[in-house]
Parts: C-alpha cells; structure tokens; sequence
C-alpha cells in the first residue's frame, strides 16, 4: 500500500508531470491527480482508446500485446501504460 | 368464440333401429391357382430397380435482407460501476475504490506499471524524441535516371514523291498541333509530279493530316501566328510569302505579288510582336530582309538589304538563310548568312546604313539555325559547318563556347525552353543530339539515331517536353524527352549564368591579349623598318608557300604523265621490268603514289 503511493508520487514529482490516473479495467478511475470532471473524462475515452488498440494488436497478430501506447499532441503527451486488470495514464509536458 | 354447426334431421325420416344378429358363414367362391396359365409367362432374370418413394422437391436458392449493422462506440461517461454502487454517491464510490486499493493484484499492477511509466517519462524529460530530424531535406531526390528520349510518333508524307521537311512550327496554344513545310531543296530536282501540298498535323493523329495547305509553289519555312493560332504564315521555294487561315481552307487567303517578292526561295519567316499582330518578316539567299504586313501583302512595308559595307548594294549581298527574333527585344533581330556571317540588325535605327549593327564571323559555312537562349537573351546558338557556336553579344570577334566538329554536318539546332542549359541539334546522318552544357561540353549528352535519312529541321514544343524532327524523306517524328532533362534543375539558372559570364570573360581576355600582342608588334615595327619588312616577309611567306606548292604539285602531276607516256612506248621493257617494277617505281615516285 505505502509501496503504491510512493510509486505514485516519484511519478508526480517528475518534471513535466501534470496528472496521474488509475483506471481498471471497466473504466472505473481508481486514483487520480486531477479533478473529477477531467479525470471521468480521460478514464472514458482512454479506456476505449487501449481497448481498440490492444485489440487491434492482437488482431494482426495473436501472439502480440500491447506494451505501451503513447499519444503526442500539440500541447502535451499522455502515456498509457495497460496491464491486465488497470491501466496507469499519465500526462506530461515534456517541454515544460 | 365457438365456431358450433348444427345437423338437424326429422325423427319420421331416420327409418327403424337398426338390429343386428349372428349368421352362419357361406362360401361364396372359391378361386384355385391355374398352373397351365404359368406357360404363358416366361420367368425373366432379376433385376435390380431403384425406387424412391419419397416427396418430390425443388431447389431454390433465396437471399436474406441485409442486416444492416453498424458500429460505434458507447462513451461510458462514468465507467462500468458495478449495479450495487450507484456512481452519484460519493461515499460508495470511495468505499469501492478503498476496496480496489487494497486488493493485491492492484498493487503489483501498479508496482509494475509504474516502473515502466517512470522509465518512459525520464526518456521524455531527457530528449525530445519526436524532433524533426533532416527537415530541410524533406523532398526525396528522385533517382537520376539516365537521360532517353522515345518516339512518340512519326507522320510520314502521304505523296508518293517524298520531300524534304525543311520548316516545322508547333501550334501556339498547347502544342496539340504541328505545321510542317514540305519542300524539295536540291537544285532541280522537283518533278512535275511532286505535290505541292504542306501539312498541319493533329500530334495524336500520324494517319492523316489535319489540314493540307495549297501553295502554289514549294514551301520552304513556315510559322504560326502566337497570337492568332488560326493564321499561319509561309515562305515559298518561288519567294513569295502566303499567308493562310485554316478557317478559311486549304488555299491561302493571299500571296505576297510576285513583282516584290525574293528572288530566291524564302529561307525563314517569322512573326513579329506589334500591336496589330499581323507583322511578319522573312529572310532570303537574294540578300533582302523583307517586312511584310499580312493585311496587305502586295508590297513589304520595309527592306532591307544585307550589305556588309552598309551601302545597300543587292550584288555584294550576303544571301540570309536564318532568322531570329526574340519577343523580348523586339527591335533587335539577327540574320544567319549563307557565308557563315551572322548580322545583328536594329530594325529602329534612323539610316538604313545604321540598321545592321554588327557582325559575327565563325562559321566556314551556312548558319542553319540562330537562336537566342530563352533565359539569356544575350547569348544564341548558331549552327552550321560541323559544329554547334555559343555566343555572346559582347564578343564579336569569336563564340564564346562550341562544340567540336561533328561527323556529319549540322542542320538544325534549338534551345529548350525549359531549361536554359539544354540545346538539340539534327545532323545529316539522322541523328538528333541533346546537349547539356552544365554536364558534358564535348559531347552531347544524348544522341538518339532518329531515322536513316538525314535530319533537316527540328522544333521544340513550348513545355519542353516535346520535340519534332523532320527528315528527307518526309518523316516528322514526335518525341518525347525523358523528364530529367525537361524540368529545370535547382540553380540551373544561375550555374548557366555563371558559365556564360566565365566563358565571355575568357575571350574578353583573349581579345584583349591579342590585342596587346598586335599593339607590341605595330610598336616595334615603327621603330625598325627591318621589322616591318620581316612582318612582311612573313605575310609573303604564307603567299609564296602556297605558290610553291602549287608549282610543286603541277610538276609532279607532269612528271607523272611524261612517265605514263614513256610506259606506253616501250611497253616489252615495262613488262621485263613488271616483277621489280612495282619497288622500283616505288623507289621512283617521291610522293608515294602507288601504282595500279
């Protein structure tokens, strides 16, 4: 348990670092750094948008898992890390 | 609802119970097997049938509606909570997440995860890995092919008798048309049989010609109007000019009169740029430039005569056998001589003495083709003897750049206009040269074999891509060059200028030497007279060598025949003499002549 928050907030204290989100595999947000607004926000989308493309991996090929998805936009990266039952995403401003 | 039917019958009609009672039983008839009917039937082998007993059925082949399905995403706005937890309640949504936390598995998930996730944010804090590498060599550089060109097509002379395409001229909008002038150059040897008729050709169409021109004598050059792509303009082998709209038909609209034509076959005629649109001038061996205004063409409206000591005497003309005209310098123009002179005229100056400017000598020949560069107006190409000149304006005294003496003599040479580094040329043995002075001056960057007759004219199309050639035997052949050498190169422009300015300096520079070296020797020779008459010597020297070489010559032509004369007097010594004969008349000649 203290194992999980310190894990969390060396995440936290990175530069660049602007939220942290744990959602499980049902899109239920777990933990989260932000708002509530936003935090339903991201987990709803972002849920679907590993879904989609984990299957798709598995699609081309079976044998093959998504390890870690990284989305780019203009203003900052979210980085989304899944597991079996929870993913951990992460927002960050790398220029910042 | 009952659906209920109802019988109904009277009791008097019914008739008396019925009343049934045992009977002892009586055989009615007895039936035995006849076995003497059995030899009318014969046993027959077995056999086995098939039978189906079975419903008979068909088949029918039926497609069922489409089910339309579609599909998309459901966006949970609040994430799968289970039934019992309703998500608007605060505190079960912290009860179940409390409950999530404590769960192991979460732990080692996040554990996990976490660990990457840190890895993967460190690398973004330390360098930025979506950076544009390479962006200012974004346009890939396409493979440098090697330089072809293929033949698209080839309209062939339709007439029996072929003639010589001596002037081709693309259509002004587009290309999508060729004229082309049909003509018979050799001195005589037109026959009565040989038609008259030049051709407009549709470039998709080689079968038939789009339109036919009727002159009435030999075309030797004609031009379309860039303004009017409906008029054309022609020379012919009699002189005269015609003037003709291919709306109108096949026979010109008007021929210049015969009183105020050339004497000689117009060699080139070209329209001008005027406001009017209808100014043409042309260029004859007779040595008249004349200016024609095709409204009117009963007389030219200038002339000018050709006359290296500007004094406008016809006998001392050079004969013009090429034109140039630039739009861009539209009072300038220059003349190709048939003596290899190439005349810059102002068409503006006041005196007619005025109007020839200067002169260019380089060629030991006719100037076939004169050309401008598109892109630097100040120098042109010239064509004729063997070789390819490139001139500056400035240079009078020599070109500034040409090509070394071909095989076979040179007929026709343009500038693409595309590229300002790119010029072709035809020559006599059939072969089309395409030359790129930025790659290799010393020889042609491509040289097609485009037929077996020589080549006598060559066009380009105004896109560059597209080059006509006429022969001899009057073939055009349409091709079409590769793309590497008809798009413009990055700073192909000014690598072309720089090579100009380097080559005009180098002459500049040679003039000027030579006329240092004149100047020193003018010098001395005031000083001494003995110099002088050295100078002289020398000059004379030249002269007397060739006297004494013509005397040589004369004498051994007599010493030659005197012996021919003494063989055949005494013809028994010849043949005793035959077997030693050959060294020793070998031994004899001192010019080395052998003995047939």
């Amino acid at each position: 348990m203290a194992e999980v928050e310190e894990t969390l907030k060396r995440i936290q204290s990175q530069k660049g670092v602007q939220g942290i989100i744990v959602v499980n595999s049902e899109g239920i947000p777990i933990k989260t750094t932000l708002d509530n607004s936003s935090t339903v926000q991201y987990a709803g989308l972002i849920h679907q948008l590993v879904l989609k493309a984990r299957s798709t991996i598995r699609d081309i090929d079976p044998q093959n898992d998504l390890l870690f998805l990284r989305v780019r936009s203009k203003k900052n990266e979210i980085m989304i890390a899944p597991d079996k039952d929870y993913f951990l995403i992460v927002i960050q401003n790398p220029s910042a | 609802m009952e659906i209920v039917h109802v019988d109904t019958k009277l009791r008097r009609e019914f008739g008396p119970p019925a009343l049934f009672s045992d009977r002892i039983e009586e055989l009615l008839l007895d039936l035995h097997p006849d076995p003497s009917l059995a030899a009318q039937f014969i046993q027959k082998t077995h056999r086995d049938q098939a039978v189906q007993a079975c419903r008979q059925m068909s088949e029918h082949q039926i497609n069922t509606e489409r089910f339309q399905s579609n599909s998309c995403g459901l966006n949970h706005v609040e994430g799968g909570w289970p039934k019992d937890i309703n998500p608007n309640e605060m505190e079960q949504t912290i009860r179940f997440r409390k409950k999530v936390e404590k769960d192991d598995g979460y732990i080692n998930s996040i554990l996990q995860l976490g660990s990457v996730m840190e890895h993967r944010i460190k690398q973004n804090n330390s360098i930025d890995i979506y950076q544009q590498y390479f962006d200012e060599e974004e346009e890939v550089e396409e493979i440098q092919e090697p330089p072809s060109a293929k033949t698209i097509n080839v309209f062939r002379d339709p007439n029996e008798l072929k003639r010589t395409i001596t002037g081709l001229s693309w259509h002004p909008d587009g290309g999508r048309k060729l004229a082309a002038a049909y003509s018979c150059l050799e001195f005589q040897k037109t026959s009565r049989n040989t038609s008259l008729d030049s051709y407009i050709w549709d470039i998709e169409n080689p079968n038939h010609p789009e339109v036919t021109l009727k002159p009435a004598s030999l075309l030797v050059c004609l031009d379309y109007n860039p303004k009017d792509s409906h008029t054309l303009v022609g020379g012919c082998y009699n002189g005269q000019i015609a003037y003709w709209d291919t709306r109108k038909g096949s026979q010109p609209v008007e021929y210049s009169s015969m009183e105020h034509s050339h004497r000689d076959p117009v060699y080139k005629i070209i329209w001008l740029q005027s406001k009017t649109g209808t100014d043409a001038f042309s260029a004859s061996t007779d040595g008249q430039i004349l200016w024609w205004d095709v409204r009117k063409l009963s007389e030219p409206t200038e002339r000018l005569v050709l006359d290296p000591s500007r004094e406008g005497n016809l006998d001392r003309a050079l004969g013009a056998i090429s034109l140039e005209f630039e739009a861009t310098m539209p009072t300038k123009f220059m003349v190709g001589t048939e003596q290899g002179l190439v005349v810059s005229c102002n068409r503006k100056a006041k005196t007619p003495a005025e109007k020839i400017v200067c002169t260019y000598d380089g060629h030991h020949g006719p100037i076939y083709a004169l050309q401008r560069n598109p892109f630097f107006p100040k120098n042109f190409l010239t064509v004729g003897d063997w070789t390819a000149r490139i001139w500056s304006e400035d240079i009078k005294e020599s070109s500034i750049m040409w090509s070394k003496y071909q095989m076979s003599y040179l007929m026709d040479a343009c500038w693409s206009p595309v590229r300002p580094s790119i010029f072709f040329t035809v020559k006599m043995d059939g072969m089309l040269d395409i030359w790129d002075i930025l790659f290799k001056q010393s020889d042609p960057t491509l040289s097609l074999k485009v037929c077996d007759k020589p080549l006598y004219s060559l066009r380009v199309q105004d896109n560059g891509r597209l080059v006509a050639c006429g022969s001899q035997s009057g073939e055009a052949t349409l091709l079409e060059i590769c793309s590497g050498l008809s798009t413009l190169q990055k700073n192909e422009k000014s690598l072309v200028a720089a090579m100009f300015e380097r080559e005009t300096k180098r002459e500049k520079i040679l003039e000027a030497r030579q006329r240092e070296i004149r100047l020193k020797e003018r010098s001395r020779s005031e000083q001494s007279k003995d110099d002088e008459t050295g100078r002289e010597d020398d000059e004379e020297d030249s002269e007397q060598l060739i006297a004494k070489v013509e005397s040589d010559f004369y004498s051994l032509v007599e010493a030659e025949f005197r012996r021919r004369q003494r063989r055949e007097e005494t013809p028994q010594e010849h043949n005793k003499e035959v077997k030693n004969g050959v060294e020793t008349d070998e031994t004899e000649d001192e010019t080395g002549e052998t003995r047939k």
